[in-house]
């Protein structure tokens, strides 16, 4: 189900990002490790339970200007509704 | 040509083979690591940084019992210094709520509780133990931290009955995720085959009733499942592949590719207080023996599915026709396929055509404890 723009995502229990000191960033949860890069380690980043998913998404348009916002708004909606069905995330 | 080396990414830590439990399914192998032969605190620590410059992202933390260990604590901080994600799989015993506290503390970030049934007396069959009620309690307590909780129900033609029960256990407890894994048949599993294998009957069924849970609880528990292979069309690719993905140290600090490598004969295992883990994953002879294609029988080496596979379980391989290189028998493709229909046709013709009384069940074997 999509997800309400006004749910502030947080990463689940046990859902952590390596430490920033690493070559690589990855998402570490229960069995699984999913890499980063660019536009998904920006969201991943801002799911703290403080940005509502408007801001994620308001956030990630200025980032990524040259993108259609529309197209980046449904990108990131999708995005988080697949991290929540991995249980990565709570939508609070 | 070998194929380049990938590196590993989980670190499965099987910290002792002491245990409280004496499940007739334990993973464990026959010949048990005696407790004066395990690694220390200090070893564990460096074996859990040299995985982490290997590129290990993730440490599983088994046993045995882990917490069986009274260094656990120690273990897990050392994991988390490494910048590995630290998680455990246990019975939930000894464990009381202080103990809890201070694991969480020290960093672990995932807790396995593991299930034989959704209640004490079918539970206490398979384990030899009464531990169900303690493990109850135990998800409470869990519950209280921010970590990640998985329950684990194994199961298998004695409890398959339960599935629902153990599903509404889960919904009741709530855990961020559940697995329900079929018995897979290596040692104590091997012994206890003709007991835990079931009816292609039990098996669809059992999946209907996952398939459905999994929809139902979909964005609140994640629900897996492990299907036996003995009734799929196409092996396992077991462990991701030989030295692949996962990298395994035993109590007493030997390497190995998977949880039962040892069963296979002429085997040499090295050990990680001779040398290094990165030179262990990269040059022996045990983690070169079976990785990369260069091994397989022609019917694998030609095969598409060569790269999902990798010419199933070598292990399985070896328990059912005598030769760790062949193409697992439980690939419909593999010309022993034979071996793997016989035993089916043995549990569905048994089960369905005498239920219960008319033949005396074998005694079930249970695990001990090394010494």
């Amino acid at each position: 189900m999509t997800p309400e723009l006004t749910k502030r995502p947080r990463l689940a229990p046990g859902c952590r990002l390596n430490e920033k000191s690493q070559p690589s960033r990855v998402l570490l949860m229960p069995e699984r490790a999913l890499r980063l890069n660019g536009p998904s380690l920006e969201i991943v980043e801002r799911c703290d339970g403080s940005h509502t998913i408007q801001q994620i998404v308001a956030d990630l348009q200025k980032l990524y200007s040259k993108a259609e916002p529309q197209k980046v708004q449904q990108d990131i909606l999708g995005y988080l509704e697949r991290l929540q069905e991995q249980r990565a995330l709570d939508f609070e | 040509m070998h194929a380049p080396i990938s590196n590993p990414l989980a670190l499965v830590a099987e910290l002792t083979h002491r245990c409280p439990l004496h499940c007739v399914y334990c993973s464990n192998p026959l010949e048990l690591t005696a407790r004066s032969r395990e690694l220390s605190t200090a070893s564990w620590a460096r074996v859990l940084r040299e995985a982490a410059e290997l590129g290990v992202l993730q440490a599983d933390f088994t046993g045995g019992e882990p917490l069986a260990r009274p260094d656990l604590t120690e273990i897990i901080r050392a994991a988390r210094a490494a910048g590995l994600y630290a998680s455990m799989i246990t019975s939930g015993l000894p464990l009381d709520e202080k103990r809890l506290d201070e694991l969480v503390a020290a960093g672990l970030d995932h807790f396995q509780l593991s299930f034989q049934g959704a209640e004490e007396e079918a539970a206490r069959e398979f384990s030899g133990t009464r531990t169900h009620a303690q493990k109850l309690r135990v998800a409470e307590w869990v519950k209280r931290h921010r970590i990640a909780l998985t329950l684990n129900f194994v199961i298998h033609r004695q409890n398959l009955h339960q599935l629902e029960d153990m599903i509404a256990l889960t919904e009741k407890i709530g855990p961020g995720r559940v697995e329900f894994a079929h018995v897979q048949y290596y040692g104590w599993a091997f012994a206890n085959r003709e007991r835990l294998l079931p009816t292609r009957e039990q098996l669809d069924r059992s999946l209907e009733i996952l398939k459905k849970a999994e929809e139902r609880l979909r964005g609140r528990i994640k629900v897996e499942y492990v299907v036996p292979d003995y009734y799929a069309k196409y092996p396992k690719p077991c462990m991701g592949g030989w030295g692949r993905k996962v990298i395994l140290v035993k109590p007493d600090g030997d390497v190995l590719p998977c949880h039962a490598a040892n069963v296979l004969p002429g085997m040499t295992f090295e050990n990680v207080e001779k040398r290094s883990l990165k030179q262990i994953w990269e040059e022996s002879d045990a983690f070169q023996k079976f990785r990369g294609v260069d091994w397989m029988p022609d019917l694998c080496r030609t095969c598409d599915r060569r790269d999902q596979d990798f010419g199933g379980c070598r292990c399985q391989a070896f328990l059912l026709t005598q030769d760790a290189a062949a193409t697992d028998p439980v690939c419909s493709l593999s010309a022993q396929r034979g071996v793997v229909d016989a035993i089916l046709r043995d549990v569905n013709r048994s089960n369905a055509a005498a239920p219960e009384a008319a033949a005396p069940e074998p005694e079930w074997l249970y695990r001990p404890n090394p010494a």
